[in-house]
């Protein structure tokens, strides 16, 4: 796995992304609140930049009527037709192929409580050494 | 390393189908408010800086129902010059038109050209400044694009004779209804209509959406923007059943007509109701001589996007086959947010004859460029 050092992080404060070419794919990398995510910048469904796509959060419902919208800035949201997908861990949120309102845990945590749908976005594990960022791919 | 930065993304390069595409479903949008100004008699000025316009509803200028994305449309898609998605022909070619190799590409403008006013002869101006304003900025652009001939939808006579003006410009290759009207598609207001689309050999596209000011569904003002997404083929029923129950196609053999952005896996099922019913109730409309779905798989093409996308392909094939693979034309919906990207709409296992007559070939059979 060969390791890439992108920016220092003055220059990828919270709330700034940046897009790169590596080895010929097109990634991006995100700083959420001095965590730092990357992705693949392409979406699964029809190929759209992922990553030019709003970080919004998840609105989820345990019943009817009664609506929770969590994780603010950890879902990413396709600029295209709207997928969204947890910038943790590129996990998809919606099955297209049953397209329909779900009703999912309130409280859900990153990963394997969530209801996964058929497309995984890539992601990459990035790490800050030296006041590095560095992305392993 | 081999990391290369950029400050402001590319727009997505889509991996594309590699050969020639019709595009039967682009939005060109205006860069600025007044971009229409110089195709409108100083009189219109006056009148829409004075009055603006009366609409047979609201909420013409912002949508009747909150949009998913910006302006309804890909959030990649905002030319580098500014102003909204769609209206820039430059930047139109680099994402779209060149990468996804766009032989044809039929533009269909949307909001404020003039259709759904009360005031029709402020209707009728609208429409025509819109026409001169696509050949403008557009066609003689970019020969690849073909505009469509946008009428005052609810003066009929009006509507005809903008469609006789643009009779054998080859600018022009379809006329552009939209599918919310004040009253269903049939009726003999519309009449003139069809009768001078026939005499000018152009086929009448139907766009979802509209300002007739009839809500989106029978029963009412719903309360989500997903409801006005599938809403939109419950109109596009309403319309289609009106134009074969009133004869428009018995009066008009040669007439063609596009159901575009509404889907078509509704098409078999309203067809067979309509057999059904008419079967029992023919008495009532004596003037149609064949049975309603004859005139439906005559007459009828459809746009693809949105296509349905049942878990079963084959459930998808049996519906284009009981439509036929002659009668879909593709379309991407550029640039708006539920764009199709052309390499990824056609499932697997489709015949290189029906794949080229679904992408190319069909378009330009019916739009007259074969």
């Amino acid at each position: 796995m060969a390791r890439h050092v992108i920016a220092p992080v003055d220059e990828l404060p919270p709330g700034t992304r940046k897009f790169l070419t590596i080895d010929e794919r097109p990634i991006a990398i995100f700083n959420i609140n001095g965590e730092f995510f990357g992705l693949l910048n392409r979406c699964p469904h029809q190929g759209a930049a992922l990553c030019e796509g709003p970080l919004i959060g998840l609105a989820q419902s345990s019943d009817p009527g009664e609506i929770e919208y969590t994780r603010l800035g950890e879902i990413l949201r396709c600029p295209w037709h709207g997928w969204e997908f947890d910038i943790r861990t590129g996990q998809s949120y919606c099955d297209p192929k049953k397209f329909r309102t779900r009703a999912y845990p309130v409280n859900v945590e990153p990963g394997a409580s969530v209801v996964k749908g058929p497309y995984v976005a890539e992601t990459l594990a990035v790490s800050v050494e030296s006041d590095y960022v560095v992305v392993d791919l | 390393m081999n990391v290369q930065f950029r400050d402001r993304p590319e727009p997505a390069s889509p991996a594309s189908v590699k050969t020639a595409i019709a595009d039967c479903d682009i939005h060109p949008a205006r860069a600025t408010k007044d971009e229409l100004y110089p195709f409108l008699a100083g009189r219109w000025h006056a009148h829409l800086e004075t009055y603006g316009v009366h609409a047979y509803q609201g909420m013409m200028e912002g949508p009747p129902y909150p949009k998913t994305q910006p302006n309804a449309s890909r959030r990649d898609a905002w030319p580098p010059e500014g102003g909204q998605q769609g209206s820039s022909l430059s930047f139109m070619q680099k994402q779209h038109l060149d990468p996804n190799h766009v032989a044809l590409g039929v533009l269909n403008p949307l909001g404020a050209t003039g259709q759904g006013m009360r005031n029709h002869d402020l209707s009728a101006a609208l429409a025509t400044a819109i026409n001169d304003w696509q050949i403008e900025k557009w066609t003689s652009k970019d020969s690849r694009l073909k505009a469509s001939v946008v009428v005052a939808n609810e003066d009929g006579m009006a509507a005809a004779a903008e469609i006789r003006r643009r009779a054998g410009d080859r600018n022009f290759v379809q006329v552009l209804l939209l599918s919310r009207n004040v009253e269903p598609l049939g009726q003999r207001r519309y009449w003139p209509i069809y009768q001078a689309a026939e005499e000018a050999g152009l086929p009448v596209g139907v766009h979802a959406f509209g300002f007739g000011g009839n809500p989106i569904t029978a029963s009412g003002w719903p309360s989500y923007y997903i409801e006005e997404m599938v809403g939109h083929s419950q109109c596009q029923q309403t319309a289609l059943a009106s134009l074969v129950l009133e004869g428009v196609f018995e009066r008009h053999p040669k007439l063609k007509m596009i159901m575009i952005e509404a889907g078509f896996g509704w098409a078999p099922s309203l067809s067979w109701r309509l057999d059904k019913v008419f079967e029992k109730l023919h008495g009532e409309v004596p003037h149609l001589k064949r049975k309603p779905s004859e005139y439906i798989r005559d007459h009828i093409f459809w746009t693809t996007q949105p296509m349905e996308d049942p878990e079963r392909r084959d459930h998808l094939f049996d519906v284009i086959d009981w439509i036929g693979w002659d009668k879909l034309l593709f379309a991407t919906d550029y640039p708006h947010w539920d764009y199709d990207e052309p390499s990824r709409v056609l499932p697997a296992g489709v015949s290189d004859a029906n794949r080229e007559a679904f992408y190319l070939t069909n378009a330009l059979k019916l739009y007259g460029l074969a």
